[in-house]
Parts: structure tokens; C-alpha cells; sequence
């Protein structure tokens, strides 16, 4: 099964890698991995989406947790959460095609953030479901370039991952 | 006090209370060794080679429960350390490991003798530091110490920039009192409810067992161990590491479990009905097939590293916290309630277990004049009284010494247990002799084992630490030919070493005692004369059987009852 992993971690150099290091010592996949400091310049908040069975996610979660520099984290699947990606797309938009991908782009609620004669870039932000929608949606032959963040993910309520 | 960042790095050892450190010195440590220098608190033992030192260290971590501490210099002095500090990681010993790196400014540049030492080292290490500014010496080795000593011990690597270090800055100079991260809490106490559901589970036991490992040597916690095993009666087992956890002569000890464990205590295992593991991982080395290790047991799991909870096997009461307390806590709820240990299920349990125990299954051949290395070790046991610090390296005679050296006190058995690193034996052993200058200290060794670290040799003999090297040498790697016999068909593929240096004229050139052995009926007056040579190191080549086995074996991959007994052994399920 997908989960989120949200972790607080010690912004210091090094750190991401005994993460990125301890799923690939361990034989973990990693399907996305985002992170960037926190409002405290001192702490990283690292979203990191993996699958795997129950025992699986319960040893990915220990020893992340066993990591020094992890501070604390949680399975943000365990409850109820927001998750969000953003993707920037690059697509070939000539002639009629211009109409037709700004109106998709409408419909998922994209925004045409640059343009020029033969193309436009699209920021769509969104669950990963329904970012990947928005890709099978335009045809395949106009994607010049995709880049995507991975999710980012967030616990609804008052509780909070914070120190 | 004004110091510099190389006399920073020697103070904060002192502050620590460090006796020795096992280096190597190099350009990038070279001002760290000016400051050792210019000092006498701190003594420093020169290996000869850097894998040496991180040995060295561990078998004196082991051996004490202090931690071990190295210093090497960059690139390669911390290459070499690295299978040492992968060694100490394995079986969590507490080891902090000061190496030497590139001045700041041409670190990633390739520098001569520069090597990413945090990269290299980060999988095998708890944590480890890259110390960029002199400033941070002190707190930095300060959190090093704390990390390696608390929790779940293991070692710890600080890379110190050479500039940093620099001999003509100086700045003041105070070791912090505490240290405190909040990113690392490790659990002391156990959970009392989940105490109360293990004694609820102990006490309804019908064929109880205990399981006990390395974490209960390095938590300190034999005497709680030996309390709560005396106090329920329930037949106890020792890890490979666990080894003198609880006295192996005492009532209750059914040998060591395992792929060479004892027919007893596997069957033990195999059948039990509640199963307490202490301190120990459910290594595959102990759990053989893991669909059918122990398929009849609720299982209670102490240990201070919740990571180590059901990894491998799922448990039914977990309990995080020192062993040591835990067990306490375990001991005195027992003793408070109404309720003590079923008598009539337990004495029908220890009848069955009698019953395995006469399959005698560590019997050997004592026919003949050529040495079995069973009967060196067992030997070595006797004329020691049981009271010597026995290393060992990896192999065949490794598991001959655990199986017949019996251990009654813990940190007395110092062997490489998770990671297996030949060629540990010799230099933890002069570790363990520098801390126990008074108490005999042997290395149970084979021929291929000892080469690979032989020229820590020359550091026994300069810092006078007697060592007694017993080698079992049949001409082969032993268990490397055994596996070999049993699962390829004889086809002895690199195994055998066609030619192996005169030991006796080795030990000599480096200015030790050596001593040939060929027939049993030598063995015992060699070793007596060996230990009477208290201020020498004796080699003693003992000339073994090339075919023994290590008998009897789970084979990899099989079930606890599924042993292979030495040839014309009989089960005890077919045993009247």
C-alpha cells in the first residue's frame, strides 16, 4: 500500500542522503522525496511517498525514526490528510491546439504560466491522481517536457508535525 | 583555557576519561599527533594497520564496557578503519572513531589521501559528524561519545578537517558538561502495562524458554538475567553474542542456540510454547527457517532498539527499554504477585529437555593420536579454569570455541559475531589485554583467520601485551570447506591454502614464543606451558584434524528440528 511519510529533520548537510541512504542500504522503494527548510531555518520538512507491505511501512518508520538526525515524523496515511503536487508541463500549442489545452487546462484548474508562439508551460497542482489525469488528457504527441515535485502532504485538523 | 584545535580534540579525551587510543598517524592527523605528544594522560597504542586499531578498540569496548576510541588519518588510514567500524556496528559496540580529513578548502577537490569518509562510512556507523569549524570540536566529540555509549551503543566517526586543527589558532577552550539532542531520546524504562501482560504470558508457560543475547552483555544486565532465570526455573539459551550472559555451567543454560547451536536447546526452541527474547535480533544465524521458528510460541521481545521488534519474526508483547531495568521490573512484579511458575508443566518440560541432552550432541572422537580442535578448546577451557578473555576470528574454531569454552561471566567471550570478520581476533584480543593486564587472555584462531591481521603481532610485542594465540590450523578455511562437503559435493573450490608460513619461525621474527603441536597427547602440556609464559606471547600452531566438521548444524534455510548430527549420531526422537 501507498503512504506518506512526513519528517522533520535537521537541516544539516548530509541529511538527506542518510535518508536516501537507508532506503536503498534497506531495500525500500521510494516513489517521491521532497524537501525544503521550514519556517525554522534549522529544521527540513521531507515528505516521502513509499509502498510496501504493513511490516514494511513498520520498519521504514523505525528506523527513519532510529536516523539521528531524524527529529520526529508520521505516517501521514494513517489518518486524514491533504496531499498536493505541482507540475509544470511543457506542451507544443499551434493553431486550434491553443484554444483546446487552455480549456483543459481550465478544466483541471491549471494555470498557462508562460507562452509563447508554438508552446505553453501548465502549473497544475493536485492530488497525484489527478495530476496524472491531467497528463493522459493532453495528447501525447504536444508534451515537449514534464517536471513534476513529487507530493507534499499535510495532516487536516488541529494536530500538527511540529516540534 | 586557550587551545588549539588539535590540543581540543586530546583534551576532550581526557575529559572523557579515555585511557587508550588505538591510531595510525598521517598528514591529515599529524597536528592531533603533536598534541598526543605533548601529553601522557591519554595512551596511545600504534597498530600497524588501520583495520587494526578498530579491532583493538572494540575488543576493549567489549571487554570493559567503556567505549573503544581510534584515530586515523585521511583517505586510506579511514578506508582501512572501515571494515572495523562496520564490525563494531554489526554488534553494537560503543566506538568513536576520530579521523583525519582534507584542509576545508580542498575537500571535494580530490586532494591528496582525501576520501568522502562520511559517505563511505554513513551505512555502517550510528551517526557521524564532519566537524567544520574549530569552534565545534569540542561539542562535536562530545555528542560523539553520548551517541556511541547510549541506547543502542555503536560507533560514531568524527572527520576532522586538517585545517581546523591548525596548531596556531587557539581558542578557549571548555568540554560541555551535558549534551542534549532533541532528536534523540533513547528509551530507559520499560512500559509497565506491557511488563504486566509478559509476566501474565510467563507465568501461564506450560514449556517456557528463554533466548537471550548481546544486548544483555552490553546492557550490563547478567545479574538481572541469572535472577529472573533462577527465580522462574525456564530453561535459558544464549546467542553466539549472548555468551555469558548466563553462566554456562549453571543449572538452567541448555547450550547456545542456532546453526551450531545445541540439538537440545533448538528442539527446545523449536517446541516451546512461550519464548522470552532478550536483548537479542532474531539473526537468521539463529532463526534458520524463519516460516517455522518456533511455531508453537507466544513471544515476549525485550530490547532497547524498537527497530529490532518484529523485524524479522512478528512478536506478541513487545517491551522497549534497557534490559537491565526491564528485567528488574519483570523480577519484582513476579516476586509481588500470588502467582509463581507452573511446577508440574515445568518439570515434564525439563524432562523432555533431558531427553535431548542425551543425544550428547557435542561429542567428539577421542580415539586418536591426531588433534581433534574440539579437544584443544575443551583443553584450553580446563587449564584456563574457565577464567580467561577469549577472542576468537571466524570460522570453524570459532564455533568450536563457543561451543566448548564454557563462559560463566559476560564481556569474557569477545568474537565478531554479526559482520564475521576474519582476522578480529588477534588485535580485539590485544585490546582486551591492555584493559585486563592481570587476566589471561587467548585468541582461538585458525590459520586463515590469523593472517589476515598478522602484523598486529608487532604490537603485542611493543606494548608488552601477553597474548595466548591458539591456532587451530587444518590447512583449510574451515567452514568454507564444510559447506563445501555438505553442499557442493566435496568440490573444495579455493578453500584449501597450499602454502601457510612456519607460524613457530613467524612468531619468533616478531619476537614472540612459538610452539608446534602435532599430537593430542601434547595439547594439554603445551597450553600449560604457554600460560606459564605470563609475560610472553605464545603462538601455538596446533595441527588439526583437516576433516572435521562443526558438528551438529542447521543447514541454511532448515528449522530448528531439522539438524544434521555428526555421522553415527542418533536423534533422540528415535532414541528409546
Amino acid at each position: 500500500m501507498r503512504h506518506i511519510i512526513s519528517i522533520l529533520i535537521e537541516n544539516e548537510a548530509g541529511a538527506l542522503s542518510r535518508v536516501s541512504g537507508l532506503f536503498s542500504a534497506r531495500g525500500y522503494n521510494i516513489e517521491s522525496l521532497t524537501v525544503a527548510p521550514t519556517q525554522d531555518p534549522s529544521l527540513s520538512r521531507m515528505t516521502l511517498v513509499t509502498s510496501g507491505s504493513d511490516e514494511i511501512i513498520e520498519q521504514i518508520t523505525k528506523q527513519l525514526n532510529k536516523l539521528i538526525d531524524v527529529v520526529k515524523l508520521i505516517d501521514l496515511s494513517e489518518s486524514s490528510h491533504i496531499e498536493r503536487e505541482l507540475m509544470m508541463v511543457k506542451v507544443r500549442a499551434v493553431n486550434g491546439a491553443r484554444e483546446e489545452i487552455k480549456r483543459l487546462a481550465d478544466i483541471f484548474r491549471g494555470k498557462i504560466i508562460d507562452v509563447t508562439p508554438g508552446t505553453f508551460v501548465i502549473e497544475i497542482t493536485g492530488e497525484k491522481s489527478k495530476v496524472d489525469a491531467f497528463l493522459s488528457a493532453l495528447a501525447e504527441d504536444s508534451i515537449i517536457e514534464v517536471v513534476r515535485t513529487g507530493a507534499s502532504g499535510i495532516s487536516r485538523g488541529d494536530r500538527g508535525l511540529t516540534l | 583555557m586557550e587551545l588549539s584545535g588539535a590540543e581540543i580534540v586530546i583534551q576532550c579525551l581526557k575529559d572523557e576519561g579515555v585511557e587508550y587510543i588505538f591510531g595510525y598517524p598521517g598528514g591529515a592527523v599529524l597536528h592531533i599527533y603533536d598534541a598526543l605528544f605533548r601529553q601522557e594522560d591519554v595512551k596511545h597504542i600504534l597498530v600497524r594497520h588501520e583495520q587494526g586499531a578498530t579491532h583493538a578498540a572494540d575488543g576493549y569496548a567489549r571487554s570493559t564496557g567503556k567505549p573503544g576510541v581510534v584515530l586515523v588519518t585521511s583517505g586510506p588510514g579511514a578506508t582501512n578503519a572501515v571494515t572495523g567500524i562496520a564490525t563494531a556496528y554489526m554488534d553494537s559496540i560503543p566506538m568513536v572513531v576520530l579521523s583525519g580529513q582534507v584542509p576545508l578548502p580542498v575537500i571535494g577537490s580530490d586532494a591528496f589521501q582525501e576520501c568522502d569518509t562520511v559517505g563511505i562510512t554513513r551505512p555502517c556507523v550510528k551517526h557521524n559528524f564532519l566537524v567544520k569549524d574549530v569552534h565545534k570540536i569540542a561539542e562535536t566529540i562530545k555528542k560523539a561519545f553520548y551517541i556511541a555509549t547510549t541506547g543502542r551503543p555503536g560507533p560514531v566517526v568524527v572527520d576532522i578537517p586538517k585545517d581546523i586543527t591548525d596548531p596556531r589558532v587557539k581558542i578557549p577552550y571548555e568540554y560541555p558538561r551535558s549534551v542534549s539532542l532533541r532528536s534523540y531520546h533513547p528509551s530507559t524504562k520499560g512500559h509497565r502495562w506491557q511488563i504486566k501482560k509478559a509476566v501474565e504470558l510467563l507465568l501461564s508457560a506450560k514449556r517456557p524458554m528463554v533466548y537471550s543475547g548481546g544486548g544483555v552483555v552490553l546492557g550490563n544486565a547478567a545479574d538481572e538475567l541469572t535472577r529472573l532465570v533462577d527465580l522462574l526455573g525456564f530453561p535459558i539459551t544464549n546467542t553466539l553474542m549472548g555468551l555469558g550472559a548466563y553462566p554456562a555451567t549453571a543449572q538452567h543454560f541448555v547450550g547456545m542456540l542456532g546453526m551450531h547451536g545445541t540439538y537440545e536447546a533448538n528442539m527446545a526452541m523449536h517446541d516451546c510454547d512461550v519464548l522470552l527474547a532478550v536483548g537479542a535480533r532474531f539473526d537468521d544465524r539463529v532463526t534458520g527457517k524463519i516460516a517455522e521458528f518456533c511455531p508453537y510460541a507466544k513471544i515476549v521481545h525485550i530490547d532497547v532498539d524498537p527497530a529490532s521488534i518484529s523485524k524479522t519474526v512478528r512478536v506478541d508483547v513487545p517491551i522497549v527499554g534497557e534490559v537491565a531495568s526491564v528485567l528488574t521490573d519483570l523480577c519484582d512484579m513476579i516476586q509481588a504477585g500470588e502467582r509463581r511458575p507452573d511446577r508440574e508443566a515445568l518439570a515434564a518440560w525439563w524432562d523432555r529437555i533431558s531427553h535431548w541432552q542425551k543425544v550428547d550432541c557435542l561429542r567428539f572422537d577421542r580415539s586418536g593420536t591426531v588433534i581433534k580442535p574440539q579437544y584443544v578448546v575443551e583443553q584450553l577451557y580446563e587449564a584456563t579454569h574457565g577464567e580467561a578473555f577469549v577472542t576468537s576470528d571466524v570460522g570453524q574454531h570459532q564455533m568450536w570455541a563457543a561451543q566448548f569454552y564454557k563462559f560463566d561471566k559476560p564481556r569474557r567471550w569477545i568474537n565478531s559475531g554479526g559482520l564475521g570478520t576474519m582476522g578480529f581476533g588477534l588485535p580485539a584480543a590485544i585490546g582486551v589485554k591492555l584493559a585486563h593486564p592481570d587476566s589471561e587472555v587467548c585468541c582461538i584462531t585458525g590459520e586463515a583467520s590469523i593472517q589476515m591481521c598478522i602484523q598486529e603481532l608487532a604490537t603485542a610485542l611493543q606494548y608488552r601485551t601477553p597474548i595466548k594465540i591458539v591456532n587451530l590450523n587444518n590447512g583449510y578455511m574451515g567452514m568454507v570447506r564444510q559447506w563445501q562437503e555438505f553442499s557442493y559435493e566435496s568440490r573444495y573450490s579455493h578453500s584449501y591454502l597450499e602454502t601457510i608460513p612456519d607460524f613457530v619461525k613467524l612468531a619468533e621474527a616478531y619476537g614472540h614464543v612459538g610452539m608446534r603441536i602435532e599430537k593430542a597427547a601434547d595439547v594439554r602440556p603445551a597450553l600449560e606451558e604457554a600460560l606459564r609464559l605470563k609475560d610472553r606471547t605464545v603462538f601455538m600452531d596446533f595441527l588439526t584434524d583437516p576433516t572435521e566438521n562443526v558438528y551438529p548444524m542447521i543447514e541454511a534455510g532448515k528449522a530448528h528440528n531439522d539438524m544434521r548430527l555428526s555421522p553415527g549420531m542418533i536423534d533422540a526422537r528415535e532414541l528409546a
